[in-house]
């Protein structure tokens, strides 16, 4: 079996080299309209990927992943705070786990 | 002068802390989701921890950390966790055009540290540039949310009950709609680049062609297309906002 600090070393590495190379390399402004845009619009399109449908496996049970989820859209749609919304969420399957 | 620019960025560093500490407080329930399963996987307690401190990344850490349980060897690790984690690749991109041009080689090499999808979405729908200041302040709270809730999370694992930690599984996501839902209520095309990324999201998924294809790339294939979709029908006025 492998060194797990080594193993964990080497995640962070993968983790942190991502995060630091553009940010050093691209220094000038990009001003080419259509990159701009696709940049304004890459995180949306990485969270709605990150969170659908990864999310209905996310507790174990699909049902009470369905509840919450339903609870968290509302909440959001209300501009609840990131905080309401996830213990809300988790409330939600909580409670829904002991009913089904 | 000289006294004006430490009190800006001084005020740029408290909004920034004022602006990380939601995502702080969301981070630990999912981090003492992390801690319970390293632990209950058996890792130690403190590694767990080191994990946390030392990756500061969701899917990434889980992934690996997964893999460290399962005994995989050095490379599939390693390789596994960078392809969850390029994704950070376009946010640091993005950030870069984003972020005061100023900021210096080292200071970037800093702050980058701490780019997580949710710092990186909240720096990201900020009016105007980002200062070195706003960066640390944004990245402190969530960096100590994230290796506290590991640390919670580590040390009670038995005492929990099962049902809350499954409960807490669906932390993360909550939280993520939470940053995705308002903006796109106010911009349709930002909606329909979120309807897009998740379907092909879900076609990469389950259609079985593409099973070969890892949840990493999964989320860097449908991020590029539906942003490109977006940017060549709803162009940006460079007037307005960027």
């Amino acid at each position: 079996m492998p060194n797990p600090i080594i193993a964990v070393i080497l995640m962070a590495a993968a983790a942190y080299i991502p995060r630091v190379v553009p940010l050093i390399t691209v220094t000038k402004e990009i001003d080419n309209i259509y990159i701009k845009s696709f940049l304004k619009y890459v995180p949306f399109a990485v969270l709605g990927s990150l969170t659908f449908p990864d999310i209905f496996y996310s507790t174990g049970e699909f049902i009470t992943a369905l509840c919450g989820t339903a609870i968290a859209l509302f909440l959001a749609y209300k501009e609840k705070s990131l905080v309401v919304v996830a213990l809300a969420a988790i409330l939600t399957v909580y409670i829904t786990s002991f009913l089904i | 002068m000289e006294i004006n620019m430490i009190l800006s960025n001084n005020k740029d560093f408290k909004y920034g802390l004022k602006r990380g500490m939601p995502i702080a407080f969301g981070y630990i329930p999912v981090a003492i989701t992390f801690g319970l399963m390293a632990v209950s996987g058996g890792l130690s307690p403190w590694l767990a921890v080191f994990i946390s401190l030392s990756n500061l990344t969701s899917a990434g850490q889980f992934a690996g950390t997964n893999l460290i349980i399962q005994g995989a060897g050095y490379l599939e690790i390693t390789m596994t966790t960078l392809i969850i984690n390029i994704r950070y690749m376009l946010m640091s991109l993005s950030l870069s055009q984003k972020i005061d041009p100023e900021i210096s080689l080292k200071q970037r090499l800093i702050f980058g540290f701490g780019i997580t999808d949710e710092t990186f979405s909240v720096a990201s729908v900020e009016k105007g540039r980002l200062s070195y200041s706003y960066m640390i302040g944004l990245i402190i709270g969530p960096i100590i949310g994230w290796t506290l809730g590991t640390a919670i999370g580590a040390t009670i694992s038995s005492a929990l009950p099962p049902a809350l930690g499954n409960a807490m599984g669906i932390a993360l996501y909550a939280m993520f709609i939470a940053i995705i839902i308002p903006p796109a209520k106010k911009s349709k095309p930002i909606f329909i680049i979120i309807i897009i990324s998740i379907l092909i999201t879900i076609l990469l998924k389950y259609i079985s062609i593409f099973g070969f294809i890892s949840s990493g790339f999964r989320v860097i294939i449908a991020t590029v297309i539906a942003a490109a979709i977006g940017a060549a029908i709803w162009p940006i006025n460079p007037e307005n906002d960027c």
